[in-house]
């Protein structure tokens, strides 16, 4: 990944910065310049709470080959208290454990890694909190 | 608008097909369509393609692909929506007959996947990078995760998501042009290696090459071409939002639903009138919610559909008679043309063993991503 783009992602993905509507109350992440909802331009930053529940999940068997050495794996889209919605692993846990409903703490964590002259790509992981 | 008909369709056999490239393959079907219609020109052409670039480092492949039928100096113009490609190649070349710009337009799909590639990474360009991809995650993973919500939401079980697979197996061991031209049983799927749980490997269609071509012109012109021509009745189209994460219903595919009501308003049919259909079975799961979203049976019920009959040859309502894109095979870019060309031959009575007696109204759905673009055309007998 090339590192402007890398920087340029930092608030989102590092910062978990995202937008509420202030007209229909929607929450964005990250953050747009329009609600996708009702077309508002009337937004306020919120930063997500790092922590939220499975909605849905799986376990990753064929992996990218980012991610070969870390299958199997499994992934969740993770609704927070603000009702944002994120698309993240769910790691320290039997991958077959983390189903809809699963509570789970956001921790940050190294996502990726590219090779020798790469950079260290970091982000959020979920962790059950049972 | 002017009607539009298909006047011929050309498609070799999908597979692993090691000695052709992606220009082979399509001159290919494209010929055999040029030469069904017995034309010496066309107006226009069109390519459905999803990643020619990713695959075989080759992009630009309108005037290319021109070339290689013989019909450099013909606008050619690549079409891409991921794994929609080819039906919104369709779509784009009904629109461009119907309005009168053009009288013969080809309008196909093509691609290369097995040249090296690494397939997964190349699909998942079609996921949105920053959200999903970046993660780690696959598009088997993105429908296991819709598999999941629609487990919670409606009961649906891995045993229903097998059927689809044994149904469109025992459809595809009846087309000769299909890649896996064979049945599979239900224990077999089953049993198979999980790729994205719950999905197995038996759940998901296959990497493929393969091309497909038909031609379109204005239905008043169809019979100097052919005494069968099929006519489009309908297109539609949708979107919704690319991130799985994004979306209101995590089991429902709203696009699906949006771009078929457009084309049942176009064609002045509903659900009820369709006798055969091609939908996107990426994975088993996709066809269970894509037959929900096309109306054929309720929200929730379409995991019971494969099993019970209903979409089965003979049923009540046939689904992806060719095999779909499990058995048939899923060259992304040419799958949407593939689609149409069953139904064409369908309402042809030229489907062989597959044939569905009678039907005089089809349906093809062509679907990108995890469901964030669908393309729906309605055809009929002319």
């Amino acid at each position: 990944m090339p590192s402007p783009r890398y920087w340029r992602e930092v608030p989102s993905r590092l910062r978990l910065e995202a937008s509420k509507c202030k007209d229909c109350g929607r929450v964005s992440y990250p953050t747009r310049r329009l609600c996708p909802s009702c077309r508002s331009a009337n937004l306020e930053p919120v930063t997500l709470s790092r922590k939220g529940r499975v909605v849905t999940s799986t376990v990753i068997h064929v992996a990218p080959a980012a991610f070969t050495m870390a299958a199997p794996y499994a992934m969740a889209i993770v609704e927070t208290p603000e009702k944002a919605r994120l698309m993240v692993q769910v790691v320290d846990c039997d991958p077959a454990t983390v189903q809809p409903g699963t509570a789970v703490a956001l921790e940050f964590r190294r996502i990726r890694k590219e090779g020798r002259s790469g950079i260290l790509c970091y982000g959020y992981k979920g962790v059950p909190l049972d | 608008m002017r009607d539009v008909a298909i006047i011929s369709a050309g498609m070799g056999s999908f597979g692993e097909l090691w000695g052709l490239s992606l220009r082979d393959v399509f001159a290919e079907a494209a010929l055999q369509a040029i030469e069904g219609a017995h034309v010496d020109h066309l107006d226009a052409i069109y390519v459905g393609n999803m990643a020619g670039g990713g695959f075989v480092g080759q992009e630009h492949i309108g005037p290319l692909l021109a070339d290689r039928i013989g019909m450099s100096g013909v606008p050619a113009t690549r079409v891409e929506s991921a794994c929609a490609s080819g039906g919104t190649a369709l779509r784009c070349a009904f629109f461009e007959v119907a309005s009168g710009a053009s009288d013969l337009v080809l309008a196909s799909g093509v691609e290369k996947m097995t040249d090296g590639a690494d397939v997964t990474e190349v699909l998942a360009m079609a996921a949105d990078q920053e959200l999903e991809a970046y993660h780690g995650v696959t598009f088997p993973g993105l429908y296991a995760m819709i598999a999941r919500a629609h487990m919670e939401a409606f009961g649906t079980t891995e045993e229903d998501l097998a059927w689809v697979a044994v149904k469109n197996h025992r459809h595809g061991a009846r087309n000769p042009k299909a890649q896996f031209h064979r049945e599979v049983t239900l224990e077999q799927v089953m049993g198979s290696a999980l790729v994205a749980a719950p999905l197995r490997l038996l759940h998901c269609s296959p990497v493929s090459d393969g091309a497909a071509a038909v031609i379109l012109c204005p239905l008043e012109q169809a019979k100097k071409y052919t005494d069968r021509p099929v006519r489009i009745l309908g297109s539609g189209a949708a979107t919704a939002p690319m991130a799985l994460a994004d979306r209101d219903e995590l089991a429902f595919l709203g696009a699906v639903q949006t771009a078929a009501e457009r084309a049942y308003k176009m064609a002045g049919v509903g659900p009820s009138a369709i006798q055969v259909a091609e939908v996107h079975d990426c994975f088993a799961i996709a066809e269970i919610c894509c037959i929900e979203a096309l109306g054929f049976v309720e929200k929730g019920r379409g995991g019971a559909a494969a099993k019970s009959g209903l979409t089965a040859l003979g049923g009540k309502i046939p689904v992806n008679t060719s095999g779909g894109l499990k058995s048939k095979g899923h060259p992304v870019g040419a799958t949407g043309i593939a689609q149409a060309i069953e139904i064409f031959e369908q309402l042809r009575d030229e489907a062989g063993e597959r044939q569905v007696k009678g039907a005089r109204i089809g349906l093809a759905q062509n679907m990108g991503g995890s469901g964030a673009s669908s393309v729906v055309h309605i055809f009929g007998r002319a």
